[in-house]
């Protein structure tokens, strides 16, 4: 039988506020255990909540962004259940009125074909603690430092196909989350987490298969392998006449395998009402317009816009454009440096290997953009050749200061005077009478690399300086003669 | 002295007659003297007492200070105190020191009060009688074999007894004005939203609201105005201006329009209780009240729609008792589940249990629409009652429990009896409403309390209403038998 | 309306409390008579009411996103029943 995956995510991303979202601790990460747990996140007795307007400023820039219903008013409620990371015993989270409604993204498959995929909703939420399994004498040991972290839980429809389109969406979320500066998105922090529900069909059938819950996903490699995992697991299990069972699993990355949640099989009964600490959110026009108002370019609009004002392919737009940072790098720099192909070919080549192999992201690299534009316009003008260029940065990356700086204190700027290159073009032909003959001689396809040797001794005699287009049409030149 | 007005006391301790300190020694030595037989008190403060009342002289001597600074209250046991043991009288928080004061007590510790220690209540303020305390019944100082009622049991009793000047209470279901109407004082709950709750152990948030309880309404006021106004803590707290209390103490009743609601004169009222409360409004009359009958049709649902509401938001308030960052803890858990049934289950009284059992059952899945979202719906209907009402009266007045205070075990073993001696006191906690007991017309020698329902955030005109009846009668100054 | 004792157990887990045999028939019996007190909301039409879930017709207040609190753990934990290096013990959690 021919089976048909139906994926849908839920990613709970936390959002980027200095204190928590329903008191006034940071939200720093890392700190020493319950140092950043004030008397609400401990859930104290007669300690209440208070709503943090970033969290919900930060939320409205989302439902914009993806061109989502933004609710003009919403609740909060509480869902009960007992975990020992969750003080209160409760989790104050949004059930029938989300801040956000409904919305969709565009997602482009690797064939290039474009899909759609629903936002069913999103809401806000606080974070719960961190259990910790090492050994305290058989004991666990509870971290409520991240207790009360905004969260931002965004829901999707079962609209995705495949592990790999999962993927693609969850980037995409990613990409904007981080566009938005809504969240810092490191999922080695657990900044952004992915949930995915995962059931199968036989192809060409309406209704949905029993789905179960994939928890604990904490890379979008792992959430490949873990969908995969689950659908074959699923069909396997379907085909050998069993049945799928509505579940939370666990991703175990180690074994590369899911595994039932013995702990949350029991049937959860979570008893949702509204908080009576909290009271109706309402947003009025004022209150939206300001959290949109430094509302960025988005990804998808600027891909567009590079491919329309620099020419440049949807691959490398859609490259340039992965991140905010690198777009905006991209874009001081060519626009700096007038020339779009040296600066694609640059950012992409030699300042990525630089950052990568530093280990640093475009947002702390040691050249600027600004720096890198001054570079990309020495090259487009003609000012120095591609390898001085490679040299100039090198310098610049070690901090000996802007192109122009490090060109003119090492004098490299290019020779483009052509008595003067003449001159050391015709010293190395009177110094190279062999070398003249036999090119002379040679076969006229087999010239062109025999030119080669003649190049390389006028860059040297002139310390890579001369202008390379002009060493060789002069050498042409001088030898046909 | 413990029989002066806190403005008299005020007045005194600023001539010199007699200092903080030595009035401090005077309560703590007849809480000493009378407590024994009415528990009234869970922890006594002396050394906390008294290092307050030397701070408070010498503000005093300077010259400084306010109305309340010297003056001893009591706090029940329900707010949080910084560094004193705040046990909501259950054995789940016997060893609960608070790490911070609530609102309440810091805005009366602002106001230069002495604090003489934390009084009894019903457990988790979930009671009527003050019997389902863990550190024991209080007895009602007019009869020791009758309960004090409750929750705020142990500070109407300390109030009654003159064991304080006044003290807090909270009111969530008629918790100050039931036992204020069984001790025979003068008790408010103000408006929700009008005193915050930041540091009050939740019961129901959406109902509960702190206020004073007090020999009188001028003494009352006094309190009122330390501990109103708007707390950026909590989120409920609301944003209006605070009137002064005591300033329209004074204002004429001329035309004041009384509401009395049929429903609160039903056949369940005790004749005698009847007969005090409606000599009570003709002393309104001769003050020139204009008096009508009016109704209020959903009262019979009240106390049902209640008892859904309050144990569904209190079964959630109480999760938070797990035995993991303070509170009772279970002995050797053998694991998690073991770790949270255990502590809870010993930690927490029956009372409790069974309340937390009700508000777990009305949220779950399949019983939420048929209970807890009906009982959401009737509480509008409730509250649309008095809306209606408010279009016609000033202030709506009945009796503020069906009979006198009953015997102490009485009711104990039956819930639903127990909880309906709160039918005309739920209601305003449903709609939120300002609501008062003063006392009239004792009947067997046990004390009555007149009930007086006013508009949203009209605490002035209750106490008004209040202070008047009080220059014309004598009821509440007095005392019970050995005070 | 009823109650089971079966039922009773299956709320008293919900909220983590220990029951006996012998409570559970107490309780059970409790539960019965204040759902037949309750039961008197059943006979309302409230087709068209608005439920009602907080006394006042107000609106969520927001804070300024300020972190104002500062490491208190020493003497919050003060209070704790189990803690080790600054967090909390309970019995072994299995996921």
């Amino acid at each position: 039988m021919q089976w048909e995956t139906v994926i849908g995510l839920e990613i709970h991303t936390q959002l980027a506020t200095s204190s928590k979202i329903f008191s006034g601790a940071a939200t720093v990460f890392g700190a020493e255990p319950n140092t950043q747990a004030c008397l609400v996140d401990l859930g104290m007795p007669g300690v209440l909540p208070v709503l943090n307007r970033e969290a919900v400023r930060l939320a409205v820039m989302f439902g914009t962004a993806i061109g989502a219903e933004i609710r003009r008013r919403s609740v909060f409620d509480r869902k009960n259940y007992f975990y020992p990371d969750l003080p209160k015993g409760y989790q104050i989270s949004q059930l029938e009125f989300p801040i956000v409604g409904p919305g969709e993204v565009e997602i482009i498959l690797e064939d290039g074909e474009r899909r759609i995929i629903g936002v069913t909703r999103a809401h806000l939420e606080e974070d719960a603690g961190k259990s910790l399994h090492e050994d305290f004498h058989g004991m666990t040991g509870i971290d409520l430092n991240r207790a009360g972290t905004p969260l931002l839980e965004i829901v999707s429809e079962p609209d995705m196909r495949s592990a790999v389109e999962a993927v693609i969406y969850a980037k995409k979320i990613h990409q904007i989350v981080r566009y938005l500066g809504v969240s810092d998105g490191n999922m080695q922090e657990g900044s952004f987490r992915c949930d995915a529900n995962v059931s199968v069909r036989p192809l060409g059938q309406e209704e949905l298969g029993t789905r179960a819950e994939l928890k604990n996903i904490n890379s979008f490699r792992f959430l490949e392998r873990a969908i995969n995992y689950e659908v074959e697991r699923q069909i396997e299990l379907i085909e050998e006449g069993g049945r799928v069972v509505q579940e939370t699993r666990l991703y175990d990355s180690d074994k590369d395998e899911t595994r039932s949640m013995r702990s949350k099989e029991e049937a959860n009964d979570y008893r949702y009402f509204p908080d009576p600490d909290l009271l109706p959110v309402e947003l009025d026009d004022a209150f939206i317009e300001d959290a949109v108002a430094d509302l960025p370019e988005m990804p998808d609009v600027r891909r567009a816009r590079f491919e329309a004002d620099f020419g440049l392919s949807q691959q490398d737009a859609a490259t340039l454009t992965g991140s905010r940072e690198l777009a905006d790098y991209f874009e001081t720099a060519a626009t700096i440096g007038g020339d779009t192909r040296l600066s694609v070919n640059w950012v992409m080549g030699e300042l990525s290997a630089a950052l990568n192999k530093a280990g640093l992201d475009i947002a702390s690299s040691p050249v600027s953009a600004g720096q890198f534009g001054g570079l990309i316009k020495r090259m487009a003008d003609n000012t120095i050749s591609g390898k001085i260029a490679k040299e100039v940065f090198e310098a610049m990356w070690s901090g000996d200061g802007s192109a122009d700086e490090i060109i003119d204190a090492r004098g490299l700027k290019q020779i483009t005077d052509s008595g003067a290159i003449e001159a050391i073009v015709d010293e190395v032909i009177a110094n190279s009478p062999q070398q003249v003959e036999n090119y002379r001689q040679a076969d006229a396809e087999k010239q062109p690399k025999m030119l080669g040797f003649f190049v390389g001794q006028v860059m040297k005699a002139s310390k890579g300086k001369a202008n390379p287009q002009q060493v060789n049409e002069l050498l042409r030149e001088k030898l046909s003669g | 002295m413990h029989n002066n007005s806190i403005t008299q006391l005020a007045e005194g301790l600023r001539a010199g007659d007699f200092s903080s300190v030595e009035l401090t020694r005077h309560y703590l030595q007849r809480i000493n003297q009378l407590d024994e037989g009415l528990n009234s008190f869970i922890t006594i403060t002396e050394e906390q007492a008294l290092a307050q009342a030397e701070a408070a002289d010498k503000k005093l001597t300077a010259g400084e200070g306010g109305v309340l600074t010297g003056i001893p209250i009591a706090h029940k046991d329900i707010f949080c105190t910084q560094g004193v043991r705040t046990s909501c009288g259950s054995r789940m928080l016997d060893n609960f020191i608070s790490p911070y004061d609530a609102t309440v007590v810091e805005r009366l510790s602002d106001a230069g009060v002495v604090m003489l220690g934390k009084t009894n209540m019903d457990e988790f303020a979930m009671g009527s009688s003050n019997e389902t305390s863990f550190y024991g019944p209080v007895r009602n100082p007019w009869n020791l074999d009758k309960v004090p009622g409750g929750s705020s049991g142990g500070s109407a009793a300390a109030v009654a007894a003159r064991l304080c000047a006044a003290a807090t209470g909270t009111d969530t279901g008629g918790s100050i004005r039931q036992p204020a109407a069984l001790c025979g004082i003068t008790g408010i709950k103000p408006t929700y939203g009008r005193v915050s709750r930041y540091g009050m152990i939740a019961f129901a948030s959406s109902l509960d609201q702190a206020g004073p309880m007090a020999a009188s309404a001028e003494d009352a006021a006094l309190m009122l105005q330390a501990m109103a106004g708007f707390d950026q803590r909590d989120s409920t707290s609301m944003q209006q201006p605070l009137p002064d209390y005591s300033a329209t103490l004074n204002e004429s009743l001329q035309g004041l329009k009384v509401g009395l609601p049929k429903e609160y004169f039903d056949e369940g009222l005790d004749a005698g209780v009847r007969q005090s409360v409606e000599q009570a409004i003709e002393v309104y009359t001769a003050l020139g009240a204009e008096v009508r009958e009016i109704t209020l049709p959903n009262t019979g649902l009240a106390v049902a729609t209640y008892y859904v509401v309050a144990p569904a938001e209190c079964s959630s308030n109480l999760s938070r008792f797990d035995g993991v960052r303070g509170g009772y803890r279970c002995d050797n858990p053998v694991d998690l589940e073991d770790l949270y049934k255990r502590s809870r289950s010993e930690g927490f009284g029956e009372e409790v249990k069974l309340r937390i059992l009700i508000g777990a059952y009305v949220l779950s899945a399949g019983y939420y629409d048929a209970y807890y979202l009906k009982a959401q719906k009737l509480r509008h209907l409730i509250s649309d009652d008095f809306k209606q009402a408010f279009e016609d009266v000033d202030v709506i007045m009945g009796p503020a429990s069906p009979t006198t205070a009953f015997g102490v075990g009485e009711k104990s073993d039956d819930p639903v009896s127990m909880y309906l001696s709160d039918v005309y006191t739920i209601a305003t906690n449903m709609a939120g409403l300002p609501g008062m007991s003063i006392p009239c017309a004792p009947v067997g020698g046990l004390p009555v309390g007149l009930q007086i329902i006013g508009n949203y955030f009209d605490e002035a005109r209750l106490l008004n209403v209040a202070h008047q009846f009080q220059q014309q009668t004598q009821w509440h100054q007095q005392l019970p038998e050995g005070v | 309306m009823s109650f089971d004792q079966s039922e009773v157990e299956k709320i008293a887990h919900l909220a983590r409390l220990a029951v006996s045999d012998d409570e559970a028939q107490h309780l059970t019996a409790d539960l019965s008579r204040i759902l037949d007190l309750v039961a008197v909301m059943e006979k309302v039409d409230t087709s068209g009411v608005e439920a009602m879930a907080h006394p006042l017709h107000m609106t969520q207040r927001l804070r300024t996103d300020e972190v104002t609190e500062t490491d208190q753990r020493d003497q919050n934990q003060k209070i704790a029943p189990a803690t080790e290096a600054g967090l909390y013990l309970v019995p072994r959690v299995i996921e």
